[in-house]
């Protein structure tokens, strides 16, 4: 009970209302909104069926897409103040999701948070949930699972792969949304100064942010090791050898 | 590490991590700065150059202390999940150990 609340606490200084990347309402013209809907649409159906699979194999594994969904929807509506920049923005918590359940489910993940977001939180708008979805759930959460695994395979260290994996999800969510929001406004102008234009806008808030996602997503994953390194082996995160080699 | 050592180092820990979790915060409200998202700096500032303006939200949950009234739910509903699931992975899985 003592843990719960303390963790209770701790996100409590997060909830302050938030501003950041999500796409706010009306930014996007309607079929830009409509094509961003129709590319989140076959990942979020297929992390509903992934999530199936995976509770109907071992139901231990609800607890594991339980944490992570209140970690995605908590810190992805956690304004954080970066001193360099002045400004606010948040952290997007794909990258260790994808890495412990998966980039569909991840996907899935990010897909319900920002709905409810959207809903109750003014937090992007309801028009823009698919562009939100496609940029911080697909981006997110693919590229920190490429990351990590790309890493893992080469011989990374946990921490190196996790921290590397947690940045990347954080510039490439960043990325996707520079692309979208280029891409939905540019009008008759050229996509690509554009493109970079709000890329670099949102370099000194997103540079810092990035390194502090991958601090967190590196040592959530140091973490689990130590605790729950069986459940690490049979999300396939690690080998079961390294499991046995760290008890 | 005895178990008398280990709670002393857990107090310290405490001592010195919440006056300073406080402080940063502290420094970051007073500190003369903006501290707007990026959305408001960023995303809207370019939409606005280029004719988009962002529009109320469909469910207008209105400004002020009710918004924040809204994120502090939201904190506390997301932040008991958390910690409600990290007890049922780590806690509950050391007792069925024992």
């Amino acid at each position: 009970m003592k843990k719960i609340l303390l963790v209770s606490t701790l996100f409590l200084f997060g909830a302050s209302p938030a501003h950041a990347m999500h796409i706010s309402e009306g930014i996007l013209p309607f079929d830009w909104a409509a094509l961003w809907f129709v590319v989140a649409a076959p990942f979020a159906a297929l992390g509903v069926r992934r999530l199936n699979a995976l509770s109907r194999d071992d139901l231990a594994v609800k607890p594991l897409v339980g944490l992570m969904a209140a970690v995605v929807f908590v810190i992805s509506c956690m304004p954080i103040p970066v001193p360099t920049a002045g400004t606010c923005s948040h952290p997007c918590g794909t990258g260790i999701a994808a890495i412990l359940v998966g980039p569909l489910v991840s996907v899935l993940i990010a897909a319900v948070a920002l709905l409810i977001q959207a809903l109750f939180l003014a937090h992007g708008g309801l028009s823009t949930l698919g562009a939100n979805i496609v940029s911080m759930g697909v981006a997110g959460s693919f590229a920190g699972w490429f990351v990590f695994r790309s890493l893992r395979g080469v011989g990374a260290g946990l921490g190196v792969a996790g921290f590397s994996a947690g940045l990347l999800a954080d510039w490439a969510t960043y990325a996707a949304t520079s692309a979208e929001l280029a891409s939905g406004i540019r009008g008759d102008a050229p996509f690509l100064p554009l493109f970079g234009k709000i890329v670099v806008a949102f370099i000194p808030t997103q540079l810092p942010l990035g390194i502090l996602e991958g601090a967190m997503t590196a040592g959530m994953v140091v973490l689990l090791q130590r605790k729950r390194p069986d459940l690490l082996v049979k999300m396939r995160v690690i080998p079961a050898k390294e499991a046995t080699a760290h008890v | 590490m005895s178990e008398r050592k280990r709670r002393w180092k857990i107090v310290l820990l405490h001592i010195i991590l919440l006056p300073t979790v406080l402080f940063v915060f502290y420094f970051f409200t007073l500190a003369p700065r903006p501290w707007t998202g990026v959305d408001e700096a960023v995303v809207e500032k370019i939409a606005r150059e280029h004719g988009r303006e962002a529009r109320k939200p469909l469910i207008d949950p209105g400004e002020g202390d009710l918004l924040l009234f809204v994120f502090l739910v939201a904190g506390v509903v997301g932040g008991f999940a958390a910690g409600y699931s990290w007890r049922m992975l780590v806690s509950e899985k050391k007792r069925g150990k024992e």
